[in-house]
């Protein structure tokens, strides 16, 4: 029953830290492709249509994995978690239900059109798809972090004979902690795409790419990166904030504070031990959390002992936090040194653009960190004092699941080494290509003749445009 | 009948709509990659591929759709469902996984990996086909495990292969042109002859299993209810093969009634199917008022699905429209 618990936990952390890598960049990367979009119908300067065609094929390949490692989570509930739809399914089930309605659809069949069809609809229609996939992706993390919140800050019901029953819908999907987690990972995702767009980029820079686009991605990546590192932190602030008044127990973990203290130290590096429960080698500035967590240097905050037994294993949120804080500290500085260099010189040196190549994914870390942190901080509970972890698991045997868990591990390893390994080849194809100038609706001649007369009519439009 | 709520039934309707738009979407995209010729003109698998590229993410998101709807209408049926069918259920997503990125992988790579990612796409499809026909049978008989249970999933397996591969076949007769056409004309053909007998088989095999399904098919006045559908289907399949048998017709004439025709087949079939289990969640265990969730849930998302369901369907129709036609090469931009 243990080794259950421990290979169903481990194969869920495994299949959603492989699935989040995914999401994470296609969020953002697709508000990219858009402002590519848009800025090539504005300006109808071709470098922009270039930048679109290089980083349409990357987002493609990552949605896949994204989509097929996406459908594995919707039986994962059933096959390892069956107590959670059993307690909470009446609320789940409409949250995810939703997901599937407005986002996953919208998404993938306007991807359809994103991918292939820009030979066969206007420039305004190939537009409004990639649009309407941006807007799916991003409706989707509004309802999955809806119910992730709502797991970490349940509000709006009721339970009746062990089993949870909705309320009000509004104070469900808007509990306490989603605005916080959903402005954290939107932003967490622009971080991602940035700093991908930009290694990329940086990287065919390096190999003697001296075309135009990736010099434009590169710039647009780099700002987009050093507006929203700062906002980011301020985000990441106030959902601090509120997690300190909705789950004191994760912050107390977070900061390895063992006492309820008024001015609590900052522990810049300690080894937590839950044996004795204390910090060995322990480096702290004196008040600084207290400042950060209540803004006042002698506020008192509280400490794990009031919550013994009821808290989450130390450690891993410990050194997640400063993982994240420190991957986050490295992108802004990157980011603003870029910026400058952009600003002031309009050339990045080289050492810089190794510096970008490093950090390409640098977002992934620093995602899988702060998830950690703030999933591994509700245990023991999968739904904050209403159902706990160990409640939840299946009765399914042991071999089964180690079995999966292996087929999984196998898997993933492999098609992660293969998207990394294609992005860079990707990029290195890229630097031998000749810049070429997308000619639309030529290939009109081939599509079906009930479209040709609405086509042609296009196509001229478009040449005008173009001119 | 009158314990069953109205809000019941629309679910089990809803869910039996995406399970079957799930089988044909899907179906003939799995089908398409289960015939890539892993021999012969490379030409040919880029051309099939092509013609299944703008669709099958979509397609697979019925499945999602399906089991999003399992999951929220009747939670106890997914939970026995899926811990009955752990393995299948993880075989047939590593499939899924498998093709679902071959696809676009080989589009990337260099041509020397082409290859190895275009046998992984077969093999994915292949995978993900039997194991649903497999999970299928295992329903059917009600998650028992016997000799004789394990022989008839493996044959719901195989015929389920048997039907992607027809429908899928018959999708590619509609949609390429040429020598191309005229292959998959002939694989149309073969796999609608298995797909014929594993019907059959499967009918004979369901009555004998389920004694409830015996008396649902075979009971005055019940079973003139349901008549039609072995006639139809058997009609279906003889149109099909006679057509099939012509192609290249003149002008490409009526290169689509396979197709849907084949459409109509797995209509009835899936008909069949939900007339022999009602009002069974999970047949002989477990109906669908038992499983079904608090109706405060129930009605809340119905009101979305209500809404969406036709947008979807929308843009889906238009998604269609706009690579209708034979398929071309696929290019990204």
């Amino acid at each position: 029953m243990v080794e259950t618990l421990l290979f169903s936990r481990l194969q869920f952390a495994l299949n959603i830290s492989f699935h989040i890598l995914f999401p994470t960049i296609t969020i953002a990367l697709c508000w990219f492709l858009l402002f590519f979009k848009i800025q090539h119908n504005r300006t109808g300067d071709e470098v922009w249509l270039r930048a679109y065609r290089f980083w349409v094929k990357i987002f493609a390949l990552s949605f896949a994995l994204g989509v097929v490692s996406g459908i594995t989570m919707s039986f994962q509930f059933g096959t390892n978690w069956p107590g959670f739809m059993e307690v909470v399914g009446n609320i789940a089930g409409p949250l995810l239900g939703y997901e599937v309605l407005t986002a996953f659809f919208l998404e993938a069949t306007f991807l359809g059109v994103m991918l292939f069809g820009m030979d066969r609809v206007s420039p305004r229609v190939h537009t409004f798809a990639t649009a309407m996939v941006a807007l799916g992706t991003t409706a989707s993390a509004f309802w999955i972090l809806s119910l992730n919140s709502w797991m970490q800050t349940p509000t709006g019901f009721e339970m009746r004979d062990g089993v949870a029953y909705p309320l009000d819908w509004f104070a469900i999907i808007f509990n306490p902690s989603l605005p916080y987690r959903l402005s954290h990972m939107l932003i967490a995702s622009g971080l991602t795409a940035s700093f991908l767009v930009a290694g990329i980029s940086a990287y065919r820079m390096i190999k003697g790419d001296h075309k135009k686009a990736p010099k434009l991605a590169l710039k647009t990546a780099v700002i987009a990166a050093a507006l929203l590192t700062p906002l980011q932190v301020f985000i990441g602030d106030l959902h601090g904030l509120n997690t300190l008044e909705h789950q004191p127990q994760k912050i107390a973990a977070i900061e390895g504070a063992w006492e309820t203290k008024k001015g609590l130290p900052l522990v810049l590096f300690a080894l937590p031990d839950e044996g004795s429960r204390e910090n060995h080698f322990e480096i702290a500035i004196p008040n600084i959390a207290s400042l950060i967590l209540t803004h006042d240097f002698k506020g008192e905050v509280k400490g794990l002992n009031e919550f013994e037994g009821e808290h989450p294993p130390v450690a891993p949120l410990f050194f997640g936090f400063r993982i994240m804080v420190g991957m986050g500290m490295l992108m802004l500085a990157s980011a603003w040194l870029g910026a400058f260099y952009i600003a002031r010189k309009k050339e990045m040196p080289n050492w810089l653009l190794k510096v970008f190549v490093g950090m390409s994914f640098s977002g992934w870390i620093a995602t899988l960190a702060g998830w950690y942190v703030t999933e591994i901080g509700r245990q023991p509970y999968l739904v904050s004092g209403v159902l706990k972890t160990e409640d939840a698991v299946t009765t399914v045997p042991i071999e089964n699941i180690a079995t999966s868990f292996t087929l999984y591990l196998i898997t993933y390893v492999a098609l992660l080494a293969a998207y990394i390994h294609t992005l860079f080849r990707m990029a290195r194809k890229s630097v031998y290509i000749e810049e070429i100038n997308h000619t639309p609706y030529q290939e009109l001649p081939l599509t079906k003749s009930h479209e040709l007369e609405e086509g042609e009519a296009l196509s001229n439009k478009a040449i005008g445009g173009a001119q | 009948m009158n314990e069953m709520t109205w809000i019941i039934a629309a679910f089990a309707g809803l869910m039996a709509l995406a399970v079957l738009v799930y089988a044909i979407l899907d179906g003939y995209d799995l089908g398409v990659g289960m015939l890539l010729p892993m021999k012969g003109n490379p030409k040919d698998r880029n051309t099939m591929i092509a013609s299944i590229g703008p669709f099958w993410d979509a397609n697979e998101t019925w499945l999602v759709l399906a089991v999003g709807l399992l999951l929220i209408a009747f939670p106890p049926a997914y939970n026995l469902v899926l811990k009955e069918l752990y393995l299948p259920a993880t075989f047939m997503l590593i499939g899924l996984i498998l093709r679902g990125v071959a696809f676009d992988f080989r589009a990337k790579v260099a041509l020397d990996y082409k290859d190895i990612w275009d046998g992984i796409f077969k093999f994915g499809s292949g995978l993900t086909a039997f194991m649903q026909g497999y999970m299928l049978g295992q329903y059917v008989v009600g998650f028992e495990n016997t000799v004789l249970t394990q022989a008839f999933s493996i044959l719901s397996g195989l015929c389920v292969m048997a039907a992607y591969g027809y429908i899928g076949a018959n999708w590619l007769v509609m949609k390429t042109e040429g020598e191309l056409q005229k292959n998959a004309a002939k694989w149309a053909r073969r796999c609608g002859l298995l797909c014929f007998v594993g019907v059959v088989a499967v009918c004979v095999v369901n009555p004998l299993v389920n004694p409830f399904v015996f008396d649902n098919w075979f009971q005055l006045p019940n079973s003139l209810l349901w008549f039609h559908i072995p006639v139809i289907s058997l009609l279906l399949f003889i149109v099909n093969d006679r057509l099939l048998k012509r192609v290249p017709m003149r002008d490409d004439h009526s290169c689509w009634i396979p197709f849907v025709g084949t459409a109509g087949i797995f209509f009835l079939c899936f008909q069949g199917l939900l007339y022999s289990f009602y009002p069974y969640a999970i047949p002989g265990k477990m109906t669908l008022v038992e499983a079904a969730s608090a109706p405060e849930s129930l009605q809340f998302i119905l009101i979305g699905a209500v809404i969406v369901v036709p947008i979807i369907l929308a843009y889906t129709a238009f998604s269609y429209r706009v690579f209708w036609g034979k398929a071309t090469d696929l290019k990204y931009y």
